[in-house]
């Protein structure tokens, strides 16, 4: 193991060397370690005065840790700058292809960058963070509680190799520095806003949540250097030459995947169909898992937040259910369609998040429905009335239907991430990414939308007469 | 040894490589001559196992570029196209920085490193930075990190690009020297000079595709006929010629040469000199027409292009 890590450590050696040579780099984190923290001593110290005298002491020491975790923040931002350089402007100074050509192993250059990236900003964020306590120690302010420094501490770490492994999948799809610079928005932009959630959970003293934020930072990061390993490959570095948007290629490679070889409508029904659903059949159970998950967060939510006052309104509901029959007459197609849309658009909006997310927040919406299931149930159990009934009499008559049509998008969602952090011998990222997406849209076209028309068609025809006849 | 077959790779819908093939023996130099993007560059990646062929095989040092990329690599030297080079270090730094990914270290890497740095001229700019080297130094640098392993093949793209007559002159030189090691050497170029002096075969490359390979003398004599040889005279030949052997076609003539093309040189050329003699003609001096090897590469691409436009 420690041989195969040799060459990596070689590459970090001669990187780590590199970046102190280049006084555009030393002079900001030699700043940032030890000019900005006896700054952020300054200002603690003068803040904790200021707000000592209106009697606020919390902010005061809400504030501590707060200016330590930008401490921390602040040299790791130009772990950025470093991966960035590293990677895409070793591609486009020609240099990397000579390290490619050694019997270096793709994951050993990565791994080999990715510590050059991210050790040196780190160790100056720790001595940034050493001297911001000392300075406290010095000054006679209370350090932060231990708990507190450990999830600081860890955030710093997660944080700083998240955005290094954000800028490789970056740099997998730039050819210049200044692409991957634009294209970097992408991490600057949710680093920035996951600081600000972050010191709105500091401030609130919400310190078991911002274990929950490290963890959540985790998963990212993990998923981006999976992302990362998948597509710093030999292949995609030197096989990409330019950065051009390539609409027609995009669209070709879309239609052809959605068409998948058939020749007709039929022959699409018959034989591409079912193959893309074949593709998403692991996503589909993980979907279904999911979604009883949700069931289970929500009958546990709704012990915690009861909701005592509507179970009465669950027992006026036959009369409810009455006015509805009127409202919603036997084959009234407006209804319908609004129903149908508010999925469809519910199942658009899932995509999106998706696709912003490696898939993990497109189970969102799927979740959150059948969260909200499993709270009602939860709700009338414990207000007297049968769960099973409200389950079966408003719940299962459309959502036989609709909950697998809805699994199924959720499916081709979760993959459309999944392909993401997959490894594609022989197909760039792009490619996979569209031919997924072209199954999503198949799915759509083919099963979802067709599932879900019918299941409007239930909720608003036949779903309410049923729960009459039950409830009553 | 490099044994190339229908080696073919297609970026999307581009087809950079189509069907190539070849063989390079060890102690043997191939000269792939082309066009810029005619496929040259990605046929050395697909050699070195940088770029997966999309069909096709080949084997490297006795190594399947596909399947054993690793040990491919270990065995390769490759120039690049670009040098690469990091500005901030120096040569030593540079040389062992690589060395070392070639599993090489201690007193072996140094002596090895110091010996290639001597060997190419570089022994007295061991205190300056790369950023601060010449375009010739930087490029006889990138030659010796390609030599530090002591590959038994060599992938080499135009090693003289950007080179001083003198420092060509070295680098060729050690090319012909690498050869003589029993090295299979392919060498990516465009100067023709350079290849007829330094190649065993040639491959012309254009659009993907190789359109003629094989040893100089063949290429020349299948393209450009029989060889042809001059005779030069100490008198004016005033129309009067002596009868000549059998199969001797007579080229060109003027005031006091004559040009001609025969299919056995040794058996017809002393006969023509002593039927010259013969007949009072003072014969000053005998020798073969040079043909080089840009009227082969000229006639082989003009040929192409007439069976393209044929097809097209």
């Amino acid at each position: 193991m420690l041989a195969n890590l040799q060459p990596a450590l070689i590459v970090t050696r001669r990187e780590v060397r590199d970046q102190f040579r280049d006084w555009r780099i030393v002079f900001p984190i030699v700043g940032l370690t030890i000019f900005f923290p006896f700054l952020m001593n300054f200002t603690a110290r003068a803040m904790l005065d200021y707000v000592q005298r209106y009697g606020a002491n919390i902010i005061g020491e809400r504030l501590v840790p707060f200016l330590l975790m930008i401490v921390g923040f602040f040299p790791i931002s130009v772990s950025l700058v470093i991966a960035l350089e590293t990677f895409v402007g070793e591609k486009e100074r020609g240099s990397i292809e000579p390290l490619l050509n050694t019997p270096l192993k793709d994951w050993q250059l990565y791994l080999g960058k990715l510590l050059s990236a991210t050790v040196p900003p780190l160790i100056s964020s720790f001595l940034g963070m050493g001297v911001y306590l000392a300075g406290l120690y010095i000054r006679h302010i209370s350090l932060p509680a231990p708990g507190v420094l450990a999830q600081i501490f860890s955030l710093t770490v997660v944080q700083a190799v998240m955005m290094v492994s954000g800028a490789v999948v970056i740099s997998t799809q730039a050819t210049s520095v200044r692409a991957a610079n634009l294209l970097a928005s992408f991490i600057v932009i949710p680093a920035a806003l996951l600081i600000q959630g972050e010191s709105a959970v500091l401030f609130l003293g919400d310190f078991n949540t911002l274990w929950w934020v490290v963890g959540g930072v985790v998963v990212l990061t993990v998923l981006l250097v999976r992302v990362g390993v998948a597509h710093f490959r030999r292949e995609e570095l030197l096989g990409r030459e330019i950065d051009v948007l390539k609409l027609s290629w995009g669209w070709r490679t879309f239609a052809a995947a959605f068409v998948d070889g058939a020749r007709s409508p039929g022959e699409w029904y018959r034989s591409s169909l079912p193959r893309a659903i074949a593709r998403v059949r692991i996503p589909a159970a993980m979907m279904f898992a999911l979604a009883l998950a949700g069931i289970w967060v929500g009958v546990g939510q709704s012990a915690r937040f009861p909701f005592p006052a509507q179970i009465e309104q669950f027992a006026n509901l036959g009369d409810r259910l009455d006015r509805l029959v009127q409202i919603w007459p036997a084959f009234s197609v407006q209804p319908l369609l609004a129903i149908w849309w508010q999925n469809v658009r519910a199942l658009l909006i899932s995509l999106v998040l998706g696709a912003l997310s490696f898939g993990v927040l497109g189970a969102l919406p799927v979740m959150a429905t059948m969260g909200l299931v499993g709270y009602f149930m939860g709700n009338l159990a414990a207000g007297g009335v049968s769960p099973w009934l409200f389950l079966a009499g408003l719940v299962l008559p459309h959502g036989l239907v609709e909950m697998p049509a809805a699994v199924l998008a959720g499916a081709a969602v979760l993959r459309l991430g999944a392909v993401l952090v997959t490894p594609t011998p022989g197909r760039t990222i792009g490619e996979v990414w569209l031919a997924a997406l072209a199954d999503w849209a198949k799915l759509m076209a083919g099963v979802v939308m067709p599932l879900l028309l019918a299941a409007a068609a239930i909720e608003v025809w036949i779903t309410p007469r049923i729960a009459i006849l039950m409830l009553r | 040894m490099i044994v190339a077959e229908g080696l073919t790779k297609r970026f999307d819908q581009f087809l950079a490589v189509d069907d190539v093939s070849f063989i390079v023996q060890p102690g043997e130099v191939m000269a792939l001559l082309g066009p810029n993007g005619a496929g040259k560059t990605t046929t050395v990646r697909m050699l070195s196992s940088v770029l997966v062929p999309t069909a096709g095989k080949a084997t490297v040092a006795g190594y399947d570029v596909v399947r054993q990329g690793d040990q491919v690599r270990a065995a390769i030297g490759v120039l690049t196209e670009q040098h690469g080079l990091y500005s901030r270090m120096t040569a030593v730094e540079y040389l062992r920085f690589f060395g070392q990914l070639y599993h090489m270290d201690g007193k072996a890497l140094s002596e090895r490193a110091e010996a290639l740095l001597v060997s190419f001229g570089l022994h007295d700019e061991l205190k300056k930075r790369l950023g601060e080297y010449s375009k010739g130094m930087r490029q006889k640098l990138a030659l010796a990190r390609a030599l530090i392993h002591d590959p038994p093949v060599l992938l080499l793209d135009e090693p003289t690009s950007a080179m001083d007559p003198e420092s060509a002159h070295m680098v060729r030189e050690s090319i012909l020297s690498l050869r003589s090691e029993k090295r299979a050497i392919v060498l990516c170029t465009h100067n023709l000079s350079e290849a007829e002096m330094l190649a065993d075969q040639i491959a012309i490359i254009r659009r993907g595709r190789i359109i003629l390979n094989g040893r100089v003398p063949e290429l020349k004599r299948s393209l450009l006929g029989l060889t042809e040889y001059e005779i030069r005279l100490a008198s004016r030949l005033n129309g009067a010629l002596p009868a000549l052997p059998g199969g001797v076609v007579i080229t060109g003539r003027g005031e006091d040469w004559l040009r001609y093309q025969v299919e056995d040189p040794q058996g017809a050329n002393p006969q023509i000199v002593r039927r010259l003699v013969e007949a009072q003609m003072e014969v000053v001096a005998v020798q073969e027409v040079p043909r080089s090897l840009e009227q082969v590469y000229l006639r082989a691409v003009s040929s192409a292009d007439g069976e393209d436009s044929h097809a097209g």
